[in-house]
């Protein structure tokens, strides 16, 4: 176990983990994420009360998911960065904070796009939905508190502070609808009880979820080896690596 | 299958706005998503080969 957290610490070794495990990756992503379309669009009944509009679910509920799990996984980072002084966890933190905001964005426009033919508004300021904006803003705050400190450690430290504060907002959007009278629907799905739909709908719901997570994974790993070719540039392995990518 | 033909595939019901306008901006915002870290490697590499380049030709 501790020997895989060091090796995982190192740049190089994480960087040829990855490049072996991307092509893995982008194939399960693109076959998942065909089945749950076809499946999701064509194949499941419409719902007796929300008719078509339903179908939204298959993109919202995955983007929600993941939007709100990469916050608590920079968290996680985070901490194990201040920590241990691990500069991966760092790494992780820039390569996945975009990768968040867009899916954080594509969780509150998928949702107001549903609201308007479902409930009646694109918006209300309503628990979920605002907790969920809060959490955009955590985003983008986390991106421009890395842009604007130049030292490089400076920046960690300060960021990793930052996701660690913010993961208070997550519980809040988890049991916003349980708090509060919303107009957002409870959780369909947990973990301790049935899904609260048929299976007709579930199953290819549940295709959707992990496609999205495949594809965010391969993002994650797309993107730190980004960083780390920028952050070790300076070192002999990537200077060779570099020079072996001839013709691409 | 749902649907009668492409048509009815299309309108969704009444619903075809509101689910094509969901499923496009999310196509066209996670197709810019696995793009760009593939833009920002050839960035790297051009930059990096140059400079390789450079250096060989300097010494």
């Amino acid at each position: 176990m501790w020997q895989w957290f060091h090796k995982l610490g190192s740049p190089k070794w994480f960087f040829d983990f990855a490049t072996r495990l991307m092509p893995w990756l982008a194939w399960s992503t693109l076959v998942l994420l065909a089945v749950g379309l076809v499946w999701g669009l064509l194949f499941a009944p419409p719902d007796y009360q929300q008719g078509n509009s339903y179908r939204i679910i298959f993109i919202h509920v995955p983007v929600a998911y993941l939007a709100q799990s990469i916050y608590v996984a920079m968290a996680v980072a985070g901490a194990v960065g201040l920590v241990w002084r691990m500069k991966m966890a760092d790494t992780f933190i820039a390569a996945i904070a975009p990768v968040g905001a867009a899916l954080t964005f594509l969780a509150l426009f998928t949702g107001a796009v549903w609201g308007k033919p479902t409930w009646g508004t694109w918006w209300v300021w309503d628990a979920r939905l605002t907790s969920m904006l809060l959490l955009l803003f955590l985003y983008f705050g986390v991106m421009a508190l890395r842009a604007a400190i130049e030292d490089r450690e400076a920046a960690a430290r300060s960021v990793a502070v930052l996701t660690l504060i913010g993961v208070v907002n997550i519980p809040i959007i988890k049991y916003s609808v349980d708090w509060w009278n919303t107009l957002h629907q409870p959780a369909s799905i947990k973990l301790t009880s049935a899904p609260a739909m048929p299976p007709e709908m579930f199953l290819p719901l549940l295709v959707m979820i992990l496609g999205f997570h495949l594809l965010v994974g391969w993002l994650a790993l797309a993107r730190m080896r980004n960083e780390i070719l920028e952050r070790e540039r300076r070192t002999r392995w990537v200077q060779r690596w570099i020079a072996q990518q001839a013709g691409e | 299958m749902q649907f009668d033909s492409l048509a009815a595939f299309i309108a969704m019901g009444t619903h075809g706005p509101y689910v094509w306008t969901c499923y496009g901006v999310t196509a066209l915002i996670m197709g810019l998503c696995v793009l760009a870290p593939r833009w920002r490697l050839r960035r790297i590499l051009d930059r990096e080969r140059r400079q390789q380049r450079r250096q060989q030709a300097a010494r």
